[in-house]
């Protein structure tokens, strides 16, 4: 599986995804970089991305648009921060409208990705990906992640988990 | 990107103005604390009230954004309001929660699709 570890930190409100690819860390990079390639991940199921512009370089631009089946797209935008090529870059990512303008009510998160090479099984060049996404406090995904890991909240879901498996038993 | 945004694309089972208010319902600790007690079982606003160290009429308030928030239901018993938890909305909201943690798998896996699969038509076209 590609996926290796995905943690969520809700005192740094930060979401880690790692990742470990059959690749070398210059050939990762264009997954990044390059902009036919970005839009082939970047959007959830159902919303292809489209990049308009994307430029991979301290102080660069990016901006794209999601559409779903229905035509309804979702614009956004990229401030890229820092970059070293095939080694890390960071960014900060808005939601935006057609011209580009981010939406500054939504706010700002942030994303910083490092690609460090590794030797794969059977001796294959591979590459380990760590994606870091920040989320501001005032986003709405930092009370997310703060209630996820509420102890309470835990028990309660750890309750429903129960009741729901118990009540299916009961059905059966 | 607002995640709340993406889950709203992600998931389509709660409406999106649904999900500001789950989510605004449950960003406050006590509220959070309400809704655990809830679900382990009814109570009533007084019995509630007892457990924290704000005045009844406050708890009534944190139960109202609850009920709002379709977290939880109060029925009068007798001649008390009784609270209880609604099991669908709080499965709703880990539905939200494991929804961008799902982005995130599908991202990669996309990305090891691109480079594990040959190049398409159209990018040997461009070389």
């Amino acid at each position: 599986m590609p996926v290796i570890d995905v943690t969520k930190d809700e005192a740094a409100l930060t979401f880690t995804v790692t990742a470990e690819f059959a690749a070398d860390p210059a050939r990762v990079w264009e997954l990044y970089a390059d902009p036919r390639q970005i839009e082939r991940w970047w959007g959830p199921p159902g919303w292809p991305a489209t990049f308009l512009e994307h430029e991979l370089a301290p102080g660069g631009k990016s901006h794209y648009f999601m559409q779903g089946e229905d035509g309804t797209r979702y614009y956004g935008v990229w401030r890229t921060l820092e970059v070293d090529p095939g080694v890390s870059f960071s960014i900060e990512d808005a939601f935006a409208d057609e011209s580009g303008t981010p939406n500054e009510e939504k706010g700002w998160t942030s994303m910083t990705a490092t690609l460090e090479p590794a030797t794969l099984d059977g001796g294959v060049a591979g590459t380990v990906t760590v994606f870091v996404n920040r989320f501001n406090s005032a986003d709405q995904l930092a009370e997310m992640l703060e209630m996820g890991m509420d102890e309470g909240m835990r028990q309660a879901m750890g309750q429903i988990d129960t009741i729901l498996a118990e009540e299916a038993a009961e059905r059966g | 990107m607002c995640a709340v945004t993406y889950n709203q694309m992600v998931v389509s089972s709660v409406p999106p103005d649904d999900v500001d208010r789950l989510f605004q319902a449950l960003a406050d600790a006590t509220r959070r604390d309400i809704l655990g007690r809830a679900i382990e079982t009814d109570l009533s606003v007084s019995a509630l009230a007892r457990h924290y160290a704000i005045s009844l009429t406050a708890v009534q308030k944190h139960v109202a954004v609850l009920e709002r928030a379709g977290l939880v239901r109060r029925e009068r018993v007798g001649r008390e309001m009784r609270v209880h938890a609604v099991r669908g909305r709080i499965q709703a909201v880990r539905e939200q929660l494991d929804a961008y943690e799902q982005l995130w798998r599908h991202r990669v896996a996309a990305m090891d699709d691109l480079l594990t699969s040959p190049p398409t038509l159209s990018e040997r076209k461009a070389d």
